[in-house]
């Protein structure tokens, strides 16, 4: 089991949304986070005080899926976000101990999807 | 200090009762011999038409609000900033030569540059358009009536249309179609108006002008990027029903505001206004829950706005029956046109400006023509369901003429800007949002 963590463009969340159903991937969660990469910053000018560098507004998704689904998702989240610039995000693919659906008490693999 | 209110008492109710009359009239034929009416400047008819001027001043912030809360939070400065622009730019096109073009006396195009700079434009009331209140104040209730309509098409291509080029359209749009709608169905020696076209605050000239704009702009300026797949909820309703509000107070002005006067007449403007602005809201509230499921705040709002616009051009000529029913049925024609027709022909009137104010203002135009009748108001006319076949004929035609010039001008104006300057921001500009490509602003922080 993974817990796959991307940081996307939020203009992007829907493409990605859409490339993920695609790919059978329909569990996701959504934060609207701010972040700083290697993109610059937007200005913003407010009464002619210039503020650059700042923080941009980014989406991070997080999925947890099972090891035959890791390959499929990032696919499906690059085709998704990928625009060729600066700026489109990571993704990050972490090991996942456990998972549990409160539901049922229903653990690991069978719990995830 | 009591004798001098006294006195003041005194010369009050002497003007009030006319007794000066025969010596204005002799002063004024010194000054204006062409014109036989004493003219005589009405305290509260004043002050009534100048509160009016600002009540409908406060509906362009208020339509802002309205716009603003339904479109993405990334464009919700841009639709402020586009109609508070325009209340200054509008303002400055109008005492400079709108007002000149819209309403100086002629047969032409345009009324014609003699009241340039306001140039005339003074304390004395000008009879023609009203007896007993300073011409100034005339100018000033109509300049807001100016300053909004244009306004009106921003809902047609929020979240889309680059800033430049939206100063310079209103602009263009404002010289070239509604000053001279505005001259040919309200200003002396306008030819709809002397076909007898009535028009009691602005159908025609306002919210079918304004509404066929933005079917036009809506066409050409082409979709939202995100329309086809995910249509875009609203950012903030709360935003949209204070603007309505804002809009339905402000719309006492505009209406009874446009009685001219401190009247009955206004009284009973500012009753159907408000009667048919209830009857669409609660028609819509009730259509979103017989066929969506739940009575909607957004329908609610769209409801009374749509009510508000069917009334304007009917307020001085119809009584509270047909005010209710004139604001049950633009609730249906509205609720189909932005439900099911917009639908069907894929165009992205995005905040539905054609779908109220275009649909709204032309049934409401032609309700005019059924509803009006000579008990409410007698300068006015008899409509169809009055024995009066022909004002309806006459309305028709009025309507026909503002959609198709409204519909051929817009469009060589838009097509103009954007063969020089160019109407659509880059699409990374749309991804990213107005706010921060066209005014390096943001409406909300995530952080403080």
């Amino acid at each position: 089991m993974k817990l796959i963590i991307a940081i996307i463009q939020p203009h992007r969340l829907e493409c990605v949304k859409e490339e993920l159903y695609k790919a059978g991937v329909n569990l996701i969660t959504v934060n609207e986070v701010l972040g700083h990469g290697r993109q610059k910053g937007v200005t913003e000018i407010y009464r002619g005080m210039k503020e650059t560098g700042n923080l941009l507004r980014k989406i991070r998704l997080e999925i947890a899926v099972n090891d035959n689904f890791v390959e499929p998702t990032i696919d499906a989240i690059t085709k998704g976000a990928q625009t060729g610039e600066t700026g489109d995000g990571k993704i990050f693919i972490l090991p996942l101990e456990e998972c549990v659906r409160i539901r049922t008490s229903e653990r690991g693999s069978e719990a995830i999807g | 200090m009591s004798k001098l209110w006294a006195f003041i008492l005194i010369v009050l109710c002497l003007s009030a009762s006319n007794v000066f009359g025969e010596s204005v009239t002799t002063q004024l034929q010194q000054t204006a011999i062409t014109d036989p009416t004493p003219l005589k400047v009405d305290t509260g008819d004043t002050a009534w038409v100048l509160i009016s001027a600002a009540l409908v001043m406060l509906m362009t912030p208020g339509l802002a609000f309205f716009y603003g809360g339904l479109v993405r939070r990334k464009n919700y400065l841009s639709v402020l900033m586009q109609c508070f622009i325009a209340l200054a730019v509008l303002s400055i096109q109008w005492v400079l030569f709108g007002y000149s073009l819209a309403f100086g006396p002629g047969k032409g195009f345009w009324g014609g540059l003699q009241w340039f700079g306001l140039n005339g434009v003074g304390y004395e009331p000008y009879s023609a358009y009203a007896a007993t209140i300073p011409h100034n104040a005339f100018m000033i209730f109509q300049a807001m009536f100016a300053v909004i309509t244009p306004a009106l098409i921003i809902g047609a291509f929020a979240e889309r249309m680059k800033f430049s080029s939206f100063l310079i359209f209103i602009m263009l749009w404002a010289t070239f179609v509604y000053d001279p709608i505005a001259h040919w169905v309200w200003g002396v020696g306008g030819w709809l108006k002397d076909l007898g076209a009535l028009d009691f605050a602005g159908g025609t000239v306002v919210h079918i002008n304004a509404g066929i704009a933005a079917l036009v702009t809506a066409i050409v300026v082409g979709k939202r990027k995100c329309y086809e797949k995910h249509p875009t909820a609203p950012h903030n309703l709360p935003f949209s029903v204070l603007g309505a509000a804002l809009l339905w107070f402000g719309w006492f002005g505009f209406n009874a505001g446009s009685a001219l006067g401190a009247n009955g007449l206004a009284a009973s403007a500012f009753i159907v206004t408000n009667t048919a602005a209830s009857a669409s809201a609660i028609c819509w509230a009730l259509l979103d829950w017989l066929f969506n499921g739940k009575p909607t705040m957004l329908g609610t709002i769209s409801g009374a706005v749509a009510g508000l616009v069917a009334i304007t051009p009917a307020a001085g000529f119809v009584g509270i029956g047909s005010a209710i029913a004139i604001g049950l049925l633009v609730s249906v024609f509205c609720f189909l046109a932005v439900g099911f027709v917009k639908h069907k022909f894929g165009y992205d009137d995005s905040l539905d400006a054609f779908g109220i104010h275009g649909i709204g203002g032309i049934f409401g135009a032609l309700a005019t023509g059924l509803f009006a009748s000579k008990a409410i108001n007698a300068t006015g006319a008899d409509g169809l369901f009055f024995g009066n076949a022909r004002q309806f004929m006459i309305q028709l035609i009025a309507v026909a003429v503002t959609v198709m010039y409204a519909f051929i001008v817009t469009l060589i104006i838009y097509k103009l800007v954007d063969i020089f300057v160019g109407v659509r921001v880059a699409e990374e500009e749309e991804a990213i949002g107005l706010d921060l490509t066209q005014h390096n602003e943001r409406a909300y922080t995530m952080l403080e």
